[in-house]
């Protein structure tokens, strides 16, 4: 591999709005290596091996914690697991103090998802080890922008200017879409959004998109379209009338599919609401992503904890 | 007791004044304004060079006292004012318990007497302990020295209580303070909905919900006929009708925060809990439509909404924080340097908001200059140069969005009752 001009050591990760492009390059680079460790017999290499790494997860998930923690793993770091509905977070500690408490063990970098916009710039100021961003609220979560862009690649998308790029759904109370918004305009992509207006911020244009009322328009052409995952808990605070409406005027089934470009690649980040915001065979499709984005999300965080963690030095040794 | 200010560029815009002279000040009153005053005194303040203005008055402050003493006390609260330049702070009801009843205006009244630096006038709950049901003894709290009444902090959301405080308040002459916002557009919001909420991911309230509530508000005026005062406008919609109701001759005054004369959302882009606030922070275009409807006299006086909360509060996520900051110890040299040297306001302008005007609406003693008026003066110094440190601040709730904020301009003394209380950011007199 190519010696990197850029390095990531002990960079906080908050967001993508700050990489830039040969930063995004040396993490998906790596991040491709990392994937050939993975398929290997024994996958484990000693890369991290010393380091300490602790999950801070103030909210639900199956796919980024446990890929996170595979991440570590594969690569030697000692990782533990914090689920704050079973430590002092329940107890009243507030989060300057369990970062804190934390960083007194000597943890070499902390993952965090939490549900409020900003926590993870708030721990990046409070502590001294690597943040990683795994999700603050409606804000950031850098790893699935990093892990989308090497999905895209995978399919063929390795550079994704003038592509048309459609997110569909809740931009609104969705990280994931901030992030993508910013790491596809970085790279001069066409990124355009539809969904219920009620599901959009107020001034959506001003991040940058085309807003399309109904997402027919929005999918003509396209070459990527990133399916949002739609909570049910917006349907019951009025924001649409009923999952059924939902899905049949604002779904993503097959025949709205055949309006994009015939090699479109279909994202989601997951848990996916079959029925709801995406049709079962469109989950399953030839150009669903999806299943390649959950493997794909291990590899890219190994890679960016390695980065993180190491500045790379060792390269060779995880080769 | 007598104290005597010498040389000072006296400048009281109701009284017509602006010129370089003396103001003898015995047993709390301005007893003489003049060239050339000889009487010897018990103190002298040389004000060479500096500005002698009517004492400031801030409309709307919080001292948390009684119950809430971890944010602030109306003894920290008035040191912060003294500190500050300020001569009269009037204190918002949401107490624990609120000041519901004459008991609690008469306690905080007593205890400002024993403990304050500066005056406190009390606003009284428009509903029982602000809860927004039945309405709280207006007439009583009268009687115990209340100026104002309102239930700030939450809006009163039932129109049919609120037309009942209005039709209620004309028989006793004072005004509603209306904290106007619609409460279930506000519930939701953290900040506001605009760029910079799409951009950071906050979930935003509308400044449409401002706009509803004062809407509602000032038609109340209208049909009551009782003087409705508007909280904190900070959006541009609701300048626009308060500007309507007023060429209506509807009974309407009103009031802008010096963070909504000077802060736009821009300010929240790096999730500080310091620009946590209600009404939020907003846009430019919002900002810009304050500054004009203070001049054209839409928006009457200019407060700070002092809001202390315990540091550890506002040591927390964004969304977790309450609203809120410090303000007092600031508010003067922001407008002196952002609003005066700005050009946006001239100095006649910024004591007329600051002094003048909030003693006229609210029929308070002070405000003025003359013979006889109460010796509550301010002196400014329009050229000082200095940098908000919130280390130094006399407040509990040390949390300002200006932290750092290179200013010029300051109240250098602050006298009460003809006694000097603040000279040169000291405290003294008490």
């Amino acid at each position: 591999m190519a010696k990197a001009p850029v390095s990531l050591a002990g960079r906080d990760i908050l967001d993508l709005e700050s990489f830039s492009v040969e930063e995004y390059n040396l993490v998906l680079q790596t991040a491709a290596e990392m994937k050939k460790i993975m398929k290997r017999d024994i996958k484990k290499v000693p890369s991290l091996r010393g380091k300490s790494i602790i999950n801070l997860f103030y909210e639900p998930s199956t796919r980024t914690r446990t890929s996170f923690e595979l991440a570590g793993k594969y690569l030697g770091a000692d990782v533990v697991n914090i689920t704050t509905s079973t430590s002092s977070v329940v107890k009243g500690e507030c989060l300057r103090d369990t970062i804190l408490t934390v960083q007194s063990m000597c943890c070499d970098a902390i993952v965090m998802r939490h549900p409020i916009e900003g926590a993870a710039v708030y721990a990046a100021n409070v502590a001294k080890p690597v943040i990683i961003n795994a999700g603050d609220g409606a804000h950031a979560h850098p790893s699935q922008g990093l892990l989308d862009m090497f999905t895209l690649r995978e399919h063929g998308l390795k550079d994704l200017k003038g592509k048309k790029m459609v997110i569909l759904g809740d931009i609104l109370y969705s990280r994931v879409a901030r992030t993508n918004i910013a790491a596809w305009n970085k790279m001069g992509a066409d990124v355009h959004v539809a969904g219920p207006r009620p599901l959009m911020p107020y001034a959506i244009e001003s991040l940058g998109v085309t807003y399309h009322k109904r997402i027919e328009e929005a999918i003509e052409g396209a070459d990527v379209i990133d399916v949002l995952r739609i909570q049910l808990e917006r349907q019951k605070s009025g924001l649409f009338p009923s999952p059924r409406e939902y899905a049949r005027i604002f779904g993503l089934n097959e025949a709205r599919l055949k309006l994009a470009k015939p090699d479109c690649v279909v994202l989601h980040p997951g848990p996916m609401n079959r029925g709801l915001e995406i049709s079962w065979d469109v989950g399953y499709c030839d150009q669903a992503a999806i299943r390649d984005e959950v493997q794909n999300g291990v590899a890219v965080r190994m890679a960016l904890l390695f980065l993180t963690l190491t500045g790379g030095k060792q390269i060779e040794a995880a080769n | 007791m007598k104290l005597l200010i010498k040389n000072g560029r006296v400048v009281d815009p109701s009284q017509k004044l602006d010129a370089i002279c003396d103001v003898l000040a015995e047993d709390g009153k301005i007893v003489k304004i003049g060239k050339n005053i000889t009487e010897t005194a018990d103190e002298t303040y040389d004000a060479t060079g500096k500005v002698v203005a009517p004492g400031f008055i801030d409309m709307h402050t919080h001292l948390r006292e009684p119950g809430l003493e971890a944010k602030e006390s109306i003894r920290t609260g008035t040191m912060a004012a003294a500190a500050g330049g300020i001569t009269t702070i009037a204190c918002m009801p949401n107490t624990k318990p609120a000041i519901s009843t004459s008991i609690v205006v008469s306690g905080i009244k007593e205890r400002a007497a024993r403990e304050g630096y500066v005056n406190v006038e009390v606003i009284g709950s428009i509903s029982k302990d602000e809860e927004g049901k039945e309405l709280a003894e207006m007439g009583d709290m009268l009687e115990k020295g209340a100026v104002a009444f309102s239930d700030d902090g939450h809006y009163v959301g039932s129109s049919r209580l609120l037309m009942n405080a209005a039709k209620y308040i004309t028989s006793f002459d004072a005004p509603l303070v209306s904290h106007s916002i619609e409460s279930e557009l506000n519930a939701d919001g953290y900040m506001h909905e605009g760029a910079v909420s799409a951009k950071i991911g906050v979930p935003g309230v509308p400044s449409v919900a401002e706009d509803i509530a004062v809407a509602r508000d000032v038609l109340v005026a209208g049909y009551t006929g009782a003087h409705i005062h508007i909280a904190h406008v900070a959006s541009k919609g609701a300048a626009d009708i308060i500007r309507q109701a007023k060429a209506k001759g509807y009974p309407v005054t009103a009031e802008v925060t010096v963070h909504h004369l000077t802060l736009t959302d821009e300010a929240c882009m790096g999730y500080s809990t310091a620009t946590r606030v209600s009404p939020p922070l907003r846009s430019r275009d919002h900002v810009d439509a304050m500054r004009e409807a203070l001049l054209d006299g839409t928006i009457d006086i200019i407060v700070t909404d002092h809001a202390p909360h315990a540091p550890e509060e506002k040591d927390v996520e964004f969304r977790k924080a309450p609203n809120g900051f410090c303000g007092l110890e600031t508010s003067v040299g922001v407008v002196l340097t952002d609003l005066y040297h700005e050009g946006v306001l001239t100095l006649d302008q910024v004591i007329d908001k600051m002094s003048c005007r909030p003693a006229e609406i609210f029929k308070l003693k002070g405000g003025k200059l003359a013979e006889g008026a109460p010796a509550d003066i301010t002196i400014l110094d329009l050229d000082k140069e200095w940098t908000v440190d919130s280390d130094k601040f006399y407040t509990v709730g040390k949390v300002t969005p200006f932290e750092g904020k290179k200013c010029k301009g300051k109240a250098v003394a602050t006298v009460v009752a003809g006694k000097i209380v603040m000279k040169d950011g000291e405290l003294c007199g008490k």
